[in-house]
């Protein structure tokens, strides 16, 4: 690990300062960033510490009904909130699916926003990746990709965004609220993460010194805690990141549905928002034929970037399945494996 | 720059001087206290030899930078026992054959100790396996392991039984 400078600031005005300098990175929990530094992957020469700032890690509800999470919130308080599991259950479903408890217990909302992928040539050193040296070249292009994405990929860069704890949120029209030179301002969830194009080493829309102070779910998103699933194919049974994954979230009014909401991870650079399969669902009632349109249509832009192909299916599936298990009804408690096809109590039959 | 810090580990206060801030709780633990029960297993999170409860939960110390734990009340396997009197967990390994090797054993403990505070799993055999899935055992000695947490989870029910009696 190559040595750097350790600053602690007291306020987050000073963070911001503090983390504006060339070469400088926030450090919350460490989970992937140390990690990545023992790697040399990323080697910066300052960590700004915002661990001890005050005021970072509350959960509270706004008086428009908005939740206000602060990025300081470790993944596993967040999921084990009692309210937030009974009012945003997909959220908490995939909080639970991810990593292992003892990350868990670590990782904080903030720093789950900003993992990096986990494409095993960004951290192979040895190789060429144009998101960890720009322009170097891309090795994942004719290399071992049957992981990598299927939709908005590019030349450049065919990573994918590893977070679960995202699909959901992004679902769910999560806005994001930042700390910056310019002071405070909000972007919503979706516009945080970047596509490759010719600049995968730009993963976000982030500045040099913005520090991400909370996520806030709008009030809508209380809408769906009665119809909202998420669930994610595995390599192995638990501690995986997602092949594919997909949150589904429904309000049902009169047997119709009245709003969908359908995101895919695993796919792409980001938690992808399959807003075109949402339309067809608007004001039809919930059958296999209707969710089986809506998997056409989430996944109509898609294409292998490799040996992949099998993805895209596998996606159409996982949305069929995710959306027959949200219009099922959210289970009164989770599952012993979150988010899991393997589940026994998950309630589904094969798509 | 030299950065002080102070830790409660095992209940007795420890101040450190670090000449690098690049120093894991876990190298702190091993190699300024010599603390060597908690193991470095894969160093990079994924296999959680490590494991040891911070303010009372668990988390991987290899990915977890002293420096800014400064102020933690941290317990290790060294400090589950009470002198010859194992800690009921300690105890259900040996009864059920947890183990093979032993290497993964302190982190498993650890890890099962920090579970059954966080009380989600409670006594299903498939919860207790989601909930340990971050700590892998090489000699494959999980059945003996899942025995032993559903043990001592039983018998932490029972003690709690007889105290709210």
């Amino acid at each position: 690990m190559k040595p750097f400078d350790y600053v602690r600031p007291a306020t987050v005005t000073e963070a911001v300062a503090a983390a504006a300098q060339p070469g400088a990175v926030y450090l919350a929990a460490g989970t992937n960033l140390l990690d990545l530094m023992k790697g040399n992957i990323s080697r910066p020469d300052r960590l700004v510490d915002v661990t001890h700032l005050d005021g970072l890690d509350a959960i509270e509800t706004l008086a428009d009904g908005s939740l206000r999470i602060g990025a300081l919130v470790s993944n596993a308080d967040l999921a084990h909130d009692p309210a937030f599991a009974t009012t945003y259950p997909a959220v908490a479903e995939a909080l639970l699916s991810g990593a292992s408890a003892q990350l868990r217990n670590a990782a904080t909302v903030g720093g789950n926003l900003l993992q990096r992928t986990r494409c095993a040539y960004f951290y192979d050193t040895a190789s060429r990746c144009n998101k960890r040296e720009a322009g170097s070249g891309c090795d994942a292009r004719d290399g071992e990709n049957r992981g990598h994405a299927v939709l908005g990929w590019s030349e450049s860069c065919i990573a994918t965004n590893p977070s679960d704890f995202c699909v959901p949120l992004v679902a769910l029209d999560a806005v994001v609220e930042i700390e910056g030179k310019g002071g405070r301002r909000e972007i919503a969830l979706d516009a945080l993460h970047r596509l490759p194009g010719n600049t995968p080493e730009r993963e976000s829309v982030l500045e040099p010194g913005d520090l991400i102070v909370a996520v806030r779910l709008p009030p809508t998103a209380r809408g769906f805690a009665a119809h909202a699933r998420y669930l994610k194919v595995r390599e192995r049974t638990s501690y995986a990141f997602a092949v594919v994954s997909a949150a589904a979230a429904l309000r049902i009014e009169n047997g119709k549905i009245a709003e969908a909401r359908l995101a895919l991870g695993g796919v792409a650079a980001k938690p992808w928002r399959a807003r075109a399969a949402e339309d067809v669902l608007t004001g039809v009632a919930p059958t296999t034929d209707a969710f089986q349109e809506a998997a056409w249509r989430a996944l109509a832009d898609a294409k292998p970037s490799g040996d992949n192909a099998f993805k895209i299916e596998l996606a159409r599936r996982i949305v069929v399945r995710a959306l027959r298990l949200a219009a099922a009804g959210t289970p009164a408690r989770l599952p012993a494996l979150p988010a899991s096809p393997l589940a026994s109590t998950s309630g589904a039959f094969h798509a | 720059m030299n950065h002080s810090i102070s830790l409660t580990v095992n209940g007795a206060r420890r101040d450190f001087v670090l000449d690098d801030p690049r120093v894991t709780l876990l190298d702190l633990l091993r190699e300024r206290l010599h603390l060597t029960g908690t193991k470095k297993g894969c160093d990079r999170g994924q296999c959680g030899a490590c494991t040891i409860l911070v303010d009372g939960k668990r988390i991987n110390s290899c990915l977890a930078l002293a420096i800014s734990h400064d102020g933690a009340d941290i317990l290790t396997i060294e400090g589950v026992a009470r002198g010859d009197q194992l800690h009921p967990v300690q105890a259900a390994f040996i009864a059920h054959d947890g183990f093979q090797c032993g290497f993964c054993t302190p982190g498993q403990i650890m890890s099962a100790i920090g579970m059954m505070q966080e009380a989600q799993a409670g006594n299903d055999p498939e919860r207790i396996r989601e909930c340990m899935s971050g700590n892998l055992c090489r000699c494959g000695a999980y059945a003996g392991i899942v025995d032993a947490v559903l043990d001592a989870q039983g018998q932490m029910d029972e003690t709690n039984q007889r105290r709210s009696a």
